[in-house]
């Protein structure tokens, strides 16, 4: 198919703003009588509050206080289980919990107020772990700590025990990661009687927001308005906390009648908002002799922190994503997110997935070890083809080939020589090299049913200018929304790329086009875009204002000419599901998801057995998405998501005290800098994918699946290290070299 | 900004003679402020105690790199950057040149100074142990004069030092024949990352040898102590011995003694004692490599 812009590396809508400094980030932006805003956190992870006092030192008359005695709602967070305060009244359940919030137009002195206010808070007695949730010797939340437990059951895996050649067994953890976007949670808002609320600020999800602030202020849909300004990265972060802090400066704006403004500064970000779920992952898997699989067990444990926020479904995807790539007969996942005392785990890229495929990709490793495979015959013997099903018993109807994307890597990677040239070095050197890899899936949009319950609405309208704007509710953080929806629409349209403008997400003025998550945005939102686009041309040719032929200019005039007759031109598209697809909420099984991008990634590592530090020295990523709609993005994603995964493996390390994160500075929560990252060669196989806007499925999330379990398959395959839980840090290595030689 | 700002001070005297003599008019009241690079992080977190400063940035009698025939002389103010790009200092010092380009980013390295890491006092600062290990002193000047001390025994508990609290370091003063071509050396960071990272170890050692002896060994190590440590006595059992084995053990024996490694937020002290002892062997087979 000949195409003007799908494909094409067409530069940022907003880029130059970007680079050159105009882009005016939340922070960048004042209003007259500007109050700042700052939160009263909990110092103890579980507790009644008993009194708060306020040191007789400050003029506590010039500030706006409040406490969920002011909340003129609901005091929860509106999401999925209402239990999350906004301001916590009698008990606190995480350290970091806000108790209570301050404002003052002068910064510093409010500074100085915050630490003022004293909490008198009771102690109670504590969760810290996901296993002494599991355990329940402490009951913290409902009636046995668990937010949500899903079942998914194929076959009949009590029967395969019995005539296995091999089980194998195996159990796997991850930890903690902070999304660590460049721009802090950051909002401004004005909220009175009579004009209701407004919130600006850096999100994901400007329709999560607005949905909060209803119940928070018990004000009808239409009262409310949220706008999501330039936002610095999200990578999950600001996909729920935003609607906490917009509720927090709403709230000081009503107490105190002016605009309110609350930046966190790092170190509050860090420690009080939400990071990647903990989990722990047991794998019994059944095989025979040939190393064909016969059945997989799988418990699957996820650490949700105090409140059940998202959870639940960051826990359903890591539950579906658990048997991976592989045709297995037999399969039972057994899963739970669980409570703890420590600030709530939230959305972070992956959502899930990466967590239960690590666990995966590290046990097929030791299963073909067991069977007396290499680990990339083993799994070519298990690779899920066409027309066979995944766990949820979904068939897959894509002409999926797992088998030549891991040709395809090994020989971008030069995988089987590195290996073989790698065991004859090094017997004798001091610095270890190995290769490994992963081979995994993820599925794009929301899970099942998700996307039927959103019916996500597009819009498209006719400028002043005779340009085309999209609506849509999905935003720009980084990753590409504003370009992406432009190219789908000029490529539908033929129009000029500058002539598609992307509107700013306002909820008083976009449709709810869903959130910006789940690798939705390009499969999903990007063919609303590209239907509402094609609608729009319909209502011109329909008037005659356009002819079935026509030039880019001819298009402007004609959406001039209907704007002076009718006033205005919008079209809007809803999503419908395609027909075939079949999901059983109650079982958890059938079409898990419309489409599933697929790959395989190989790491290249070095292990110094002097100060045992691992290095990922070179890395191939190897995958199906589609049909790439722009090649540099695309790749950008690919390339920003493996730095995430090995920052995720090797150095993002939450050091926790108490419920609390303490190293929350940028000098001692380590990302990997460029000179820790090796080249990342990006190679992407395309197969257009007839429901996605130019054949395209979802990217995002993808690139956060493979690393870690590639990297520690590539540590073992250097040093015959056998190393099951991240991060692994230098002195996790040292003490697994110690039992190695103990 | 978590520090309520109006509660600090901070002056520009206009000479080092009048920064000398605001020091000298209540000793520890004010305190010198250079490139900024350590306490601005503090004041940024709201941990900065002391208040008051005046600025010395400005004062070119503390910049400025001298070579004489003997030594090579730099001012309190030299930045890393400086440090790095001087011709002298990358052949004869090469050890402080790598140890001024793995300390923070670039910003950091062109405000960042020599004499501001040592007045730190930090156990894990990077130029420390390759300045002990070069023998380097130290020039403290006060509004009653000036003194010349050697570097290595200055810091003599965590953020303790061998200075009055009107004196301010001057300079600091290498001597080329610690040095020369008959010097090995050898400079190691175990960083928490490959840049912009504290380090967990820093090692500096040097040797010379003769005859297949080791004639003479000074090592200094960063991060294993509450202040950085000189290990003399490791650095002595080295003296007269080949390097095998034995040589090996006597000396990560002596090592196990000197250095006292802690758990904290970056390491464990068990890893710490380990890759230091690894680094010294490693030190000790690259004098034959």
């Amino acid at each position: 198919m000949q195409t003007r812009f799908i494909g094409k590396p067409m530069p940022r809508k907003e880029g130059r703003e970007k680079v050159t400094g105009r882009a005016r980030y939340i922070d960048d932006i004042t209003m007259p009588g500007m109050l700042f805003g700052a939160t009263v956190r909990s110092p103890v992870p579980r507790g009644r509050i008993k009194e708060i006092r306020f040191d007789p030192q400050i003029p506590w008359d010039e500030f706006t206080i409040v406490t969920a005695q002011d909340v003129p709602g609901s005091n929860y967070v509106a999401l999925i289980v209402n239990d999350q305060p906004y301001l916590a009244d009698r008990l606190v359940n995480h350290a970091e919990e806000p108790v209570l919030l301050l404002a003052h137009t002068d910064k510093y002195l409010l500074e100085e107020a915050r630490r003022a206010v004293r909490l008198e808070i009771e102690p109670l007695p504590p969760v810290f772990t996901l296993d002494e949730s599991d355990e329940k010797k402490e009951i913290i939340w409902g009636e046995d700590n668990v937010f949500k437990s899903f079942l998914v059951e194929k076959g009949n895996v009590d029967d395969v025990w019995a005539g296995a050649d091999f089980i194998v067994e195996g159990e796997y953890r991850t930890g903690a990661q902070e999304q660590l976007y460049i721009e802090t949670n950051g909002v401004i808002a004005v909220a009175n009687p009579e004009e209701g609320v407004t919130v600006w600020g850096s999100m994901q999800c400007p329709y999560y927001v607005h949905k909060a602030l209803i119940k928070l202020f018990n004000l009808p849909e239409d009262k409310i308005r949220v706008v999501q300004t330039e936002t610095g990265g999200g990578f999950g972060g600001k996909e729920e906390y935003p609607s906490m802090i917009a509720g927090h400066a709403a709230l000081l704006a009503w107490k105190s009648g002016k605009p309110v403004k609350i930046i966190y500064d790092r170190a509050e970000d860090m420690a009080a908002t939400t990071k990647r779920h903990p989990s722990r992952t047991r794998h019994r898997t059944a095989v025979t002799r040939d190393g064909r699989l016969l059945g997989m067990e799988i418990d699957f444990v996820v650490d949700g922190g105090a409140y059940a926020t998202l959870s639940a479904v960051v826990l359903s995807r890591g539950t579906i994503h658990a048997a991976g790539p592989y045709n297995c007969p037999n399969v039972r996942i057994r899963s739970r997110a669980v409570a703890t005392n420590v600030p709530p785990h939230g959305a972070f890229r992956g959502f899930g997935a990466p967590q239960s495929i690590f666990a995966l990709e590290r046990h097929m490793n030791k299963v073909a070890r067991a069977v007396g495979l290499s680990p990339e015959e083993f799994r070519r013997r298990n690779f899920i083809r066409e027309g066979e099903t995944t766990a949820t018993s979904q068939v897959i109807r894509e002409a999926v080939d797992m088998q030549r994307l891991v040709e395809r890597a090994f020989e971008l990677s030069d995988y089987r020589d590195k290996q073989e040239r790698f065991a004859r070095e090094n017997e004798s050197a001091r610095v270890k090299r190995g290769v490994g890899f992963a081979s995994f899936m993820h599925g794009a949009g929301f899970t099942g049913s998700g996307e039927k319950y959103l019916q996500s609405i597009v819009g498209a309208e006719a400028t002043p200018e005779g340009r085309v704007r999209i609506l849509a509710a999905n935003t720009e953080i980084g990753q590409g929304t504003n370009t992406i929806f432009a190219q789908i629409a000029a490529e539908a349209l033929g129009l000029d790329f500058e002539q598609i403008e992307v509107a700013q997400p306002d909820t008083a003025n976009v449709p709810n086009s869903g959130p910006t998550v789940a690798s939705r945005t390009t499969m999903i939102v990007g063919k609303l875009v590209e239907s509402a686009a094609l609608s729009l041309r319909q209502t011109l040719q329909n008037s005659k204002l356009l002819a079935d032929s026509y030039s880019p200019e001819d298009f402007s005039r004609a959406c001039r000419d209907y704007l002076a007759k009718y006033g205005q031109l919008k079209s809007f598209s809803q999503y419908k599901q395609p027909a075939e697809i079949d999901w059983d909420d109650e079982k958890y099984r059938g079409d898990a998801y419309g489409a599933f991008a697929w790959a395989v990634y190989v790491a290249e590592v070095s292990v110094d057995t002097l100060t045992f530090e691992a290095r990922v020295e070179d890395f191939v990523a190897v995958q199906e998405v589609g049909r790439v709609i722009n090649p540099t993005m695309a790749a950008g994603q690919i390339e920003g998501g493996v730095a995430q995964g090995i920052g995720y493996t090797l150095f993002e390390n939450v050091v926790w005290r108490g419920g609390r994160m303490i190293n929350n500075q940028m000098t001692n929560y380590i990302i990997p800098t460029t000179a820790d990252i090796p080249p990342i060669r990006v190679h992407f196989e395309e197969m257009p994918y007839e429901h996605g806007p130019g054949g395209a499925k979802g990217i995002g999330e993808l690139p956060m699946d493979g690393a870690a379990p590639a990297i520690l398959n590539a540590i073992e395959n250097a040093t015959g290290l056998e190393l099951n839980q991240i991060p692994l840090m230098p002195e996790q290595l040292m003490e697994a070299f110690r039992g190695e030689h103990a | 900004m978590r520090a309520y700002l109006p509660a600090y001070e901070l002056q520009r005297p206009a000479s080092l003679d009048e920064a000398l003599r605001l020091l000298a008019s209540a000793p520890g009241e004010w305190r010198p402020f250079a490139g900024g690079t350590d306490l601005m992080v503090l004041l940024e977190a709201g941990k900065l105690e002391h208040r008051k400063f005046f600025s010395i940035w400005h004062l070119d009698e503390l910049r400025g790199i001298e070579e004489t025939i003997e030594h090579i002389t730099l001012g309190a103010l030299t930045t890393y950057t400086e440090l790095q790009s001087n011709e002298t200092m990358r052949r004869e010092f090469p050890m402080l040149c790598v140890a001024a380009s793995e300390t923070g980013a670039i910003a950091i390295q062109n405000r960042g100074t020599l004499g501001g890491n040592i007045a730190n006092a930090s156990p894990a600062a990077d130029s420390p142990p390759a300045l002990i290990v070069y023998g380097a002193e130290l020039e403290l000047v006060s509004a009653r004069g000036a003194r010349w001390i050697a570097y290595e025994g200055f810091h003599t508990a965590y953020k303790q030092m061998r200075m009055e609290p009107d004196e301010l370091i001057s300079r600091i003063r290498l001597p080329r024949a610690s040095a020369g071509d008959n010097w090995k050396q050898y400079y190691r960071k175990v960083g928490t990352r490959k840049a912009q990272a504290i380090s967990k170890i820093c090692f500096a050692g040097a040797a010379r040898l003769g005859d297949g002896q080791i004639e003479e060994a000074r090592i200094s190590m960063g991060s294993v102590a509450p202040t950085v440590v000189s290990c003399t006595k490791t650095a002595s059992i080295l003296r007269g011995r080949r390097v095998n084995k034995e040589t090996i053990g006597a000396a990560q024996g002596e090592m196990k003694k000197e250095i006292v490694p802690i758990d904290d937020l970056r390491s464990t002290a068990d890893y710490r004692l380990q890759v230091s002892l690894n680094l010294l062997e490693d030190f000790l087979l690259s004098l034959e490599r």
